[in-house]
């Protein structure tokens, strides 16, 4: 492309140019300018119809036919994906459903167990048995006695004189009078506050020959039964983990 | 003038109409209108070397389109339209930068 030597200095040109703009239009200018104009709207016309769709209309078949496998692939891909994650989703809902239920089952478990080894308080319906001896004449066995005649009634709690009996709690005779309980010396007048239904409990207290006669018929000695809608065990005992004793599969026999 | 005037009046009934383009149409025009721009810088660079001819830039203007049109069409019956597409443009885009330069040349002597 070198400069072509009719074309003499540059002012020429422009020259041409200006005179060229204010010359009468003849045949040749309007074929001219009617192209231009022709290639002017075509231009837009692309231009516009190319942003307004993205490209997309304008795009060959094969072009298409690509974009399509692709999106159909990630389409796949991301329904896989929803797939998993409602996977997911149902297994925390029922996971979380069981977890709840499980929870709540264990703390009445808990409950149960708390109140069976004496490391809660418990109220409720029950009887008070009172032991007087001034006299010292009742030993650990009428008092074993009468926890046992209590047990077999039903009851669920159980304190003696301030002491929680539960099931390994040992009741032997003191020297020089009044038993221990798990240890802890304890004089008369015993008082035995237990929980269960009140009418059984009374009952199984005051039956011919029983706990009450017992008990009466020592020198001194008196049993006085009294039931009551709420009685409250509120003497707690430690609880001491198991040394040796784990716990086995249940299906095991 | 009316050169300019043409033009102006062009990109407003684009801008104004927004035709959508036919389907058929659609692979072929923004190839033409390349062909078309390649022409057009032709034809200045010739009235700048005073050797326009408005015949032969009619002519051109036209054969260019047609045949830029007319490779589309090949390319997509042979299945390469895509690529000789590509090529057309590429070979278009270099006329017109060549073109230019003389344009260029002619009114700035650089």
């Amino acid at each position: 492309m070198s400069a072509d030597p009719q074309q003499p200095r540059p002012g020429d040109a422009w020259r041409r140019i200006a005179g060229a703009l204010w010359s009468r239009p003849g045949r040749a200018q309007v074929a001219v300018a009617a192209l231009c104009g022709l290639l002017a709207f075509a231009l837009v016309t692309q231009a516009h119809s190319n942003a307004g769709t993205g490209g997309l209309t304008s795009a060959r078949s094969d072009d298409l036919l690509t974009i399509l496998a692709d999106l159909s692939g990630r389409a796949d891909r991301l329904r896989s994906q929803v797939g998993a994650l409602q996977d997911t989703e149902s297994r925390l809902q029922g996971g979380s459903a069981g977890t709840s239920a499980a929870l709540a089952e264990a703390r009445a478990r808990a409950q149960t167990l708390a109140i069976l080894t004496g490391t809660v308080a418990a109220r409720g319906p029950g009887v008070v048995l009172t032991v007087t001896d001034p006299r010292g004449s009742v030993r650990a066995d009428e008092l074993v006695d009468a926890i046992e005649e209590l047990r077999d009634a039903g009851a669920e709690a159980m304190q003696l004189s301030g002491v929680r009996v539960v099931a390994s709690t040992a009741v032997v005779d003191a020297p020089g009078g009044g038993v221990r309980v798990d240890g802890t010396l304890v004089r008369a007048p015993y008082r035995l506050v237990v929980i269960g239904d009140p009418k059984t409990l009374a009952s199984a207290l005051a039956i011919p020959g029983g706990v009450v006669d017992t008990i009466s018929g020592l020198p001194g000695a008196g049993a006085i039964v009294t039931t009551s809608p709420s009685v409250t065990v509120s003497a707690l005992r430690a609880l001491t983990a198991p040394r040796y004793a784990r716990p086995a599969p249940t299906n095991s026999p | 003038m009316i050169v300019l005037l043409a033009i102006v009046g062009g990109v407003t009934a684009g801008l104004v109409l927004q035709p959508t383009v036919p389907l058929d149409l659609q692979p072929y025009l923004p190839i033409a209108v390349v062909a078309a721009l390649d022409a057009l810088f032709g034809g200045v660079r010739a009235w700048l070397e005073q050797i326009f001819n408005d015949k032969v830039f009619v002519v051109s203007f036209i054969g260019n389109v047609l045949v830029a049109s007319l490779i589309v069409y090949l390319g997509d019956k042979l299945g390469v339209g895509g690529e000789l597409s590509t090529g057309i443009v590429v070979v278009l885009g270099i006329r017109i930068f060549s073109n230019a330069a003389a344009i260029r040349r002619h009114l700035f002597r650089a």
